[in-house]
């Protein structure tokens, strides 16, 4: 098969704890060197001076809303807005229409990304039937069917009773639950985050205490089942305080953070600008401050999009009637290469192993490295190009961005799955 | 001078001075309405529309007849009588009255951020009638020129905003308009029913009516909704008017000269017992009086404000 050579790039693998200027061979799909001067004369070259080369960005939270929601996004269309965000691996989550609470539903997601054929993709299963937290959907049969991980995402798991049971039920794959934690009777229609701006828009308030009860719930519950939870998109900066102690003691728990909880306070709510509406609402600064530090501590072990695209209709209505939600693939590694990584926040490399390494460990997937052997899944990052993000150019049909002209570096440049390049110069590939 | 923004969405983005110029504007439309004849020339040839979708007697006509002494033609979208009902969107509405040729769009919404989405949408100028539990700017216009007609002035004035102050645009719109004049400001309420962080509006926050009384020049008493008992805000009417009706003893024990409003329709057997809503301090049949006049002028001001009476 064919060979293709990566030459005069900075490889960083955080995996192996790699940072220097090196050329990677790519063999029949696989990682076959990463040496100076590598001399592969019968391989397609590349030059990729000045660009980072790393391990391909790995979303382990996304919406993909295929089936049923193809009007907001399809397997196909996510997979290419995620390749044009330098993503080779996503988790989507379930909360599609039907719900993925069986296995044949688990099928028809890996059969429509096969066809897609950019991206690998992981489905997660609901954790109950329908996803209205009443009975234990049959999550043993799921992962025989592909199946990585189980979750409820887009709504909480109310009853403690059906969560413990879920837990408990989950040791027989040992596979991850992930809790979209969320108290709805304190959440009480709230449209963003309770405090002065809340009170000066006049939109209900969506205080910090809905989650972190419920993050407070499921560390008790994880301390009596012994079961492995990862906490979604946490917002609040109690949340890392007790994700922080559940991880002093040892229990197996993770969790992620998205990059507009990193990047943007409540602040950006003041106009209305329904881009801006997502679930768990934008935080306040002491929130972000939190995250990004509980991020570079490893307390929070990555980062996830939670990709989650709307039509324009879904959006432009009255702030309250809007749905939740960003459209992340496509922006990113940019916005937080910018935000973090030029602002000296984080490291390169801390930020590719938040993005890459730490999502594929915690989620037991086979990516997030270059060693010799590994599936050539690589991500091409240009860390100074300065471009205006440009929601009409987005590969995904969701257009739902608060980012839309905001001037970012650190773009992908290429993504690479299986060795093939899927996206190059921004041009996602017809497959 | 004119007012400088397309669209009238709260007092929180106008000036001191645009806010003292619409109240001094409102004197001599007041004089106009006193007239045999209470029309002036100034809007003749624009079109003005309320588009409620709220009820609201109250507000609609006052802007209706603003409209009308001004010489403007009006017409009135209600959303039981328009398309509202068939699901088309505000914007899809707003851009339909556009099209039409209104100068001046009246919005009165329950959601809020309604009267700025249809702001952005829309070439007309749209004044803000009242947007969910964001603002309602006019009604503080007219709370603020009655304080300024019985009082001389705003600068100096402690007033009280007491009820349901999470649930009140008037509240809202009330603290930027008062504060930017220099009124002290308090709000009382129960704890239930105080939006969070609300302080840092500029506004000193009272659980304690007695306490919020003592040495308030003017009291503005909200309409308590019975939905927000239902709810479990509080827990019953009883105690509610308790701890914060606007009881004549109350009254009584407050400064002699106290004014009490009130933006109605009121609730004589709860928030404002009669003996206080007909007594000589209460002023709620001149604050309607001078809704009209406050949108008289501020449309008039909106419109260009050249040529005037």
């Amino acid at each position: 098969m064919s060979k293709l050579l990566l030459k005069g790039g900075r490889v960083i693998d955080p995996s192996q704890a790699m940072d220097l200027v090196a050329d990677v061979l790519i063999e029949d799909g696989k990682i076959a060197a990463v040496e100076k001067d590598i001399a592969a004369a019968d391989a397609e070259c590349r030059d990729v001076t000045g660009k980072i080369v790393c391990p391909g960005l790995v979303d382990i939270h996304c919406h993909l809303r295929e089936p049923g929601l193809e009007r907001k996004e399809t397997i196909a269309t996510g997979s290419r807005a995620a390749a044009a965000g330098g993503f080779t691996t996503v988790m989507p989550m379930p909360n599609t229409s039907p719900v993925a609470d069986s296995p044949a539903s688990i099928r028809y997601v890996r059969d429509r990304a096969e066809e897609a054929g950019v991206v690998r993709v992981y489905p997660i299963g609901a954790i109950t039937k329908g996803s209205e937290g009443k009975e234990l959907s049959e999550m043993s049969a799921m992962a025989d069917a592909g199946a990585v991980a189980f979750s409820d995402d887009g709504r909480p798991v109310l009853s403690s009773r059906i969560m413990r049971l879920a837990m408990e039920y989950s040791h027989i794959t040992g596979l991850p639950l992930i809790a979209h934690e969320e108290d709805l009777a304190l959440v009480d229609d709230g449209d963003m985050n309770e405090g002065y701006v809340s009170t000066v828009l006049g939109l209900r308030g969506n205080p910090a205490a809905a989650e972190e009860t419920m993050i407070a719930r499921d560390i008790i519950l994880v301390r009596l089942t012994g079961a492995r939870l990862h906490i979604a998109h946490v917002s609040t900066a109690h949340g890392v305080e007790m994700i922080r102690g559940a991880k002093a003691e040892g229990l197996p728990v993770t969790a992620e953070v998205t990059p507009h909880h990193l990047t943007m306070t409540e602040e950006a709510v003041r106009g209305y600008d329904t881009n801006t509406k997502v679930n768990p609402p934008l935080r306040t600064a002491a929130d972000v401050e939190a995250l990004i530090e509980g991020l570079k501590e490893g307390v929070i072990d990555c980062v996830a999009t939670d990709h989650a695209p709307h039509t324009v209709e879904d959006k432009v209505v009255e702030y309250h009637f809007a749905a939740n939600g960003i459209s992340g693939f496509e922006t990113a590694l940019p916005v937080l290469w910018t935000e973090l990584v030029k602002e000296g926040r984080l490291s390169e490399s801390e930020l590719i192993d938040r993005m890459s390494c730490q999502p594929a460990r915690i989620m037991g997937l086979p990516a997030g490295s270059l060693a010799v052997g590994h599936d050539a899944d690589v991500t091409v990052i240009d860390p100074d190009t300065i471009l205006a993000v440009d929601k009409n150019s987005f590969y995904s049909k969701g257009k739902n961005t608060p980012y839309h002209g905001r001037l970012l570096s650190g773009w992908p440049v290429m993504t690479i799955v299986g060795g093939r390049a899927v996206m190059e110069n921004r041009v996602v590939k017809e497959s | 001078m004119a007012i400088k923004t397309k669209d009238l969405i709260d007092l929180e983005f106008l000036s001191a001075d645009e806010i003292t110029e619409i109240l001094e504007t409102a004197r001599p439309m007041k004089e106009v309405m006193r007239r045999d004849i209470k029309t002036v020339p100034a809007l003749r040839g624009k079109t003005v529309a309320t588009l409620f979708y709220e009820n609201s007697t109250r507000t609609r006509l006052s802007f209706e007849l603003a409209a009308k002494y001004l010489s403007a033609g009006t017409c009135n979208i209600s959303s039981s009588a328009s398309s509202v009902q068939k699901g088309e969107s505000l914007q899809d509405t707003g851009r339909t009255l556009d099209a039409m040729g209104t100068d001046i769009i009246v919005i009165r919404h329950n959601m809020s951020g309604a009267a700025q989405l249809l702001g952005e949408a829309v070439k007309a100028r749209v004044i803000n009638g009242g947007d969910g539990t964001h603002a309602h700017p006019t009604q503080a216009l007219l709370d603020m020129f009655t304080i300024i007609e019985r009082k001389g002035k705003i600068e100096g004035q402690t007033v009280v905003i007491l009820g349901d102050i999470l649930h009140s645009r008037v509240a809202r719109s009330n603290i930027w308009g008062l504060t930017k004049l220099g009124a002290h400001v308090r709000v009382c309420g129960p704890p239930t029913l105080m939006p969070k962080d609300i302080d840092k509006m500029g506004v000193e926050v009272f659980y304690d009516i007695d306490k919020a009384l003592d040495g308030a020049d003017v009291v503005n008493v909200l309409r308590i909704q019975m939905e927000r008992q239902q709810k479990g805000l509080f827990p019953s009417i009883e105690e509610y008017a308790k701890n914060y009706a606007m009881t004549e003893e109350r009254l009584n024990r407050a400064k002699k000269d106290v004014l009490i409003q009130h933006p109605g329709p009121m609730n004589r057997t709860i928030e404002i017992p009669s003996a206080v809503a007909d007594s000589a301090q209460c002023s709620v049949e001149e604050q309607v009086t001078n809704g009209v006049a406050c949108r008289m002028a501020l449309m008039y001001l909106m419109s260009g404000g050249e040529t005037l009476v």
